[in-house]
């Protein structure tokens, strides 16, 4: 296995990248394993430009609007500028999604870019709950990407203490059933306050151990009193408070806990934050990141030496991800020649936009589009994230919509360009002697264009 | 329209040429083949985790009103009351659809199964609901192909949603089919592609039966718009579900249509605020309702030889969360509708909700194997024989026995 030469560049740009554009495989090919790691810095992935608002000011944007419907609804007013706030939320939902697919489209950094929508789905949030739509961009911007070089304890916290997180998984709500908070609720209006077990259980199952570290369900239950109080500051506190993360000793579970045989004193918000850091530090974490990351980057079902490899990286380096970046790159087993990932529809489209050499510059048609290959923007089924499975996403109805969105793609696209040239752009040596023949005989560009971007090496990375 | 390359076709070649199929263990002999031909089959998977207590509440149970606070279902009769069944079940008040069904005899609930997963992940569960396996990630192909296999050459099945659920993943290349146009403008594009994919395992039956279905859809839905012009308005709601079941019937109704249908709803996971007979859950569950109604309705003669079966992968805690939800939990409901049902009381025994009846306090009782279930709908419906279930459709399941009675 080679690691140098126009292969190698094809495999950086198109695996371990979103896709090649004009001239970008040459440009690598001197030297593919220095492009990729040339790529690893300590400030962390790029932020895509988006209208530049944190998540607290689109959560308190977003109570108030709740607020002024709740009273809109009481004095029966029409509720026009609710309408309106509410498409704004949505809309900026879309601008952010937009952003990032620019992004994608346009950055010389793909590999940079990859590793930190690996780390946005490992730590998913999803729009389908209303209120998390247009938190999700700014989720990515404050507690993922500037992290997924830095110690994987960090990244952690940052996602589990940010408000997306914590309302898409209603930590938010969850306090100690013992607690002042809840003692008091129970005193005023006979109503329960209480525990909500989510989050802790999500965190577990896919942000840390795993499954397979086999906790019970009081490890999980017990986690889950260990993060009450863990919350987000109302639109009537301080401004350093209103929509950022707050604890909130009050709500706090009060006592020592016990999770996967360790205890865990009573320390407030500390006590969570504790556990989290033991979490990050098991040997489980690093063999159940190791294998998503081989998975996503490599293949669906992945050499067990590599997951071996980089879960030993994490290991060593105390779960440095800049460490288990360059492991990757270094992992021979990841630069095996055939393409055997298959495309999500958010890969397939990123990397067609820059084969054909165009940015996407309306939400509008995008959305629709990714929602049709089954990937909707921002809403992922469920915590688990997207699929790594190529079965899930090479369903019949799928490719027939690939298909017909190729098309229209290039037919927007394909100009006066070479469809050949294009080709070998995008897939250098990765180019079969089949597509090259069936583009090289389309009856115009832009059938040939659509076959390019249709065929088994290009829907395949 | 050609038909796929798919093992389904090779089967039907060796049928030709006089090869034994028994190995796939085929229907048993004893029924008709026309009579079964005709035979429908549903499948709907409920995602994240339906509560069977707010689904079919059994508000006639003494813990029940204690237990659930302000999410219990109030019981018939009282605002927002459920739906009486049989006077301790009924059914969450939107399911107006389903409780017609029901008193028809055309709808029936199981109120406590469970698959044999004790994780309460959502994820290996959903595996071992769709895969069938004994245990999580045990076999990669779903049950609802491998009983298109044991129904022999003539079998066919189709998925609703973009995306192939597992449980209709495998050997035989299965339809999917979800809303919006897909009409390919370049007519040589589908050919050019199918010489293209014609070595590759992934793309090339996936394409065929795509391009395949989305010729049926131009017919199915056309069919069903005429069915529908001479029937009354439609009530208002959740009118998409209502129409996606719509077009699921045609496809069923149609001469030589699937036989075995999958579709997947998503949005049961209700940790917080989940409402009782308005609110977060009952929306989803209106969208339920719509859907089987819209299938229901629209299926003609052909609903008398119909089941459809609504699963999810687990229950949820018998008692309210501290934020007006429920967890994940163990036992649930699964319903049963189609006009070759039994009419009959509850499926399967109902463990009660007394404190010490509750799996590891806190959960519905997992009092029928949901494999049981599937397996008697499978051999009395479908004549799928007992070896086959035990061993190919259901892997190491022999203890867990098809139930009776149910068709």
């Amino acid at each position: 296995m080679t690691t140098t030469g126009p292969l190698a560049g094809a495999i950086a740009l198109t695996r371990f990248g979103l896709g090649a554009r004009a001239g970008d495989i040459a440009a690598a090919s001197a030297d593919p394993r220095g492009w990729l790691l040339s790529q690893i810095r300590p400030q962390g992935a790029d932020i895509p430009l988006s209208d530049g608002q944190g998540s607290a000011e689109r959560l308190n944007d977003f109570r108030q609007l709740q607020q002024a419907r709740r009273q809109a609804r009481k004095s029966g007013e029409a509720a026009d500028a609710i309408k309106a706030a509410l498409k704004t939320a949505r809309a900026q939902a879309g601008a952010d999604f937009l952003a990032r697919a620019r992004l994608g489209a346009t950055t010389d950094a793909g590999f940079r870019e990859r590793w930190a929508l690996f780390f946005a789905n490992h730590f998913t949030v999803s729009a389908v709950k209303g209120v998390t739509a247009p938190l999700i961009g700014p989720f990515e911007a404050e507690a993922i990407r500037p992290h997924v070089f830095g110690r994987f304890e960090d990244l952690l916290l940052a996602s589990t203490q940010h408000p997306a997180m914590l309302l898409y998984l209603d930590q938010a709500q969850s306090f100690g059933p013992d607690s002042p908070l809840a003692r008091r609720a129970q005193a005023r209006s006979g109503k329960r306050v209480g525990l909500d077990e989510n989050l802790a259980r999500e965190i577990m199952e896919l942000h840390t151990v795993g499954l397979e570290a086999g906790y019970s369900q009081a490890d999980v239950t017990e986690f889950a009193r260990a993060l009450t109080g863990w919350s987000i500051g109302g639109l009537m506190e301080s401004p350093d408070r209103a929509g950022h993360f707050v604890f909130r000793p009050f709500g706090h579970e009060p006592g020592a806990r016990h999770i996967m045989g360790r205890t865990y004193a009573q320390g407030g918000e500390d006590q969570a934050r504790a556990v989290l850091k033991d979490l990050a530090a098991s040997p489980h974490t690093a063999h159940h990141l190791a294998f998503e990351i081989a998975a996503h980057f490599v293949a669906d079902a992945p050499p067990p030496s590599l997951t071996a490899k980089l879960a030993r990286r994490y290991a060593e380096t105390g779960g440095d991800l800049a460490e288990v970046a360059q492991a990757l790159v270094d992992a021979p087993e990841a630069w095996a020649p055939p393409p055997v990932k298959f495309k999500q529809p958010y890969e397939f489209m990123v990397s067609s936009w820059r084969a054909a050499g165009v940015v996407p510059d309306d939400v509008g048609k995008i959305a629709p589009a990714l929602t049709a290959l089954g990937q909707p923007p921002f809403s992922a089924p469920s915590p688990k994230g997207w699929s790594e499975d190529a079965a899930v996403w090479a369903a019949p109805d799928a490719i027939v919509k690939r298909m017909a969105w190729s098309e229209a793609l290039a037919a927007a696209a394909a100009g006066q360009s070479d469809p050949m040239q294009l080709a070998d752009n995008a897939l250098g040596p990765r180019l079969t002697s089949a597509a090259a023949k069936a583009i090289s005989r389309a009856e115009t560009r832009a059938e040939g264009l659509s076959i390019l971007l249709m065929s088994p090496e290009f829907q395949r990375r | 329209m050609s038909p796929a390359p798919t093992r389904r076709g090779a089967l039907a070649g060796a049928a030709a040429l006089g090869f034994s199929i028994d190995f796939l263990g085929r229907r048993a002999f004893a029924a008709s083949e026309r009579e079964l031909a005709k035979k429908r089959l549903v499948v709907v998977i409920c995602r994240g985790g339906l509560d069977g207590l707010s689904l079919s509440p059994p508000f006639g149970d003494p813990a029940y009103a204690a237990l659930r606070g302000a999410i219990a279902i109030p019981p018939p009769g009282a605002d927002g009351g459920a739906l009486d069944l049989d006077g301790t079940f009924g059914l969450h008040p939107a399911l107006a659809a389903t409780h017609a069904l029901a008193v028809k005899g055309e709808a029936r609930i199981a109120p406590a199964v469970a698959t044999p997963d004790r994780e309460r992940s959502h994820f290996e569960a959903q595996d071992v609901l769709e895969s069938g396996g004994p245990v999580v990630y045990g076999t990669a192909s779903g049950w609802l192909n491998r009983t298109l296999e044991a129904m022999g050459p003539a079998g066919k099945g189709i998925s609703i949603g973009a995306t192939a659920p597992l449980i209709l993943r495998g050997r035989i290349e299965a339809a999917t089919w979800s809303p919006g146009g897909a009409a390919a403008r370049d007519a040589r594009l589908p050919a050019i592609l199918q010489d293209l994919y014609a070595h590759d395992p992934l793309l090339g039956p996936a394409l065929a039966s795509g391009l395949a279905t989305s010729a049926e859809a131009g017919m199915a839905t056309a069919a069903a718009g005429k069915d529908l012009a001479g029937a009354p308005a439609l009530a208002p709601g959740p009118s998409v579900a209502r129409r996606l079941g719509a077009t699921l019937a045609a496809f069923m109704a149609a001469d030589g249509g699937p036989q075995i249908a999958a579709a997947s709803l998503d949005g049961f996971d209700t940790h917080a605020n989940q409402g009782a007979a308005s609110g977060q859950l009952a929306n989803r569950i209106a969208y339920l309702d719509a859907f089987l109604e819209g299938l229901s309705a629209n299926l003609g003669p052909a609903w008398a030889d119909t089941v459809v079966l609504a699963a999810t992968e687990f229950g949820r805690t018998a008692r309210v969360n501290g934020a007006s939800g429920t967890d994940h939990g163990t036992g649930s409901t699964a319903l049963l509708l189609g006009g070759a049902l039994k009419r009959g009381g509850i499926v399967g025994d109902w463990p009660t909700l007394a404190q010490n009846r509750l799996f590891e306090n806190r959960d519905t009782w997992p009092a029928l194997d949901m494999r049981s279930l599937f397996k008697g709908v499978l051999r009395d419906h479908l004549g799928l024989d007992r070896r086959a279930l035990d061993t190919a459709v259901f892997p190491s399941s022999a203890a867990a026995a098809p139930l009776s009675g149910l068709v």
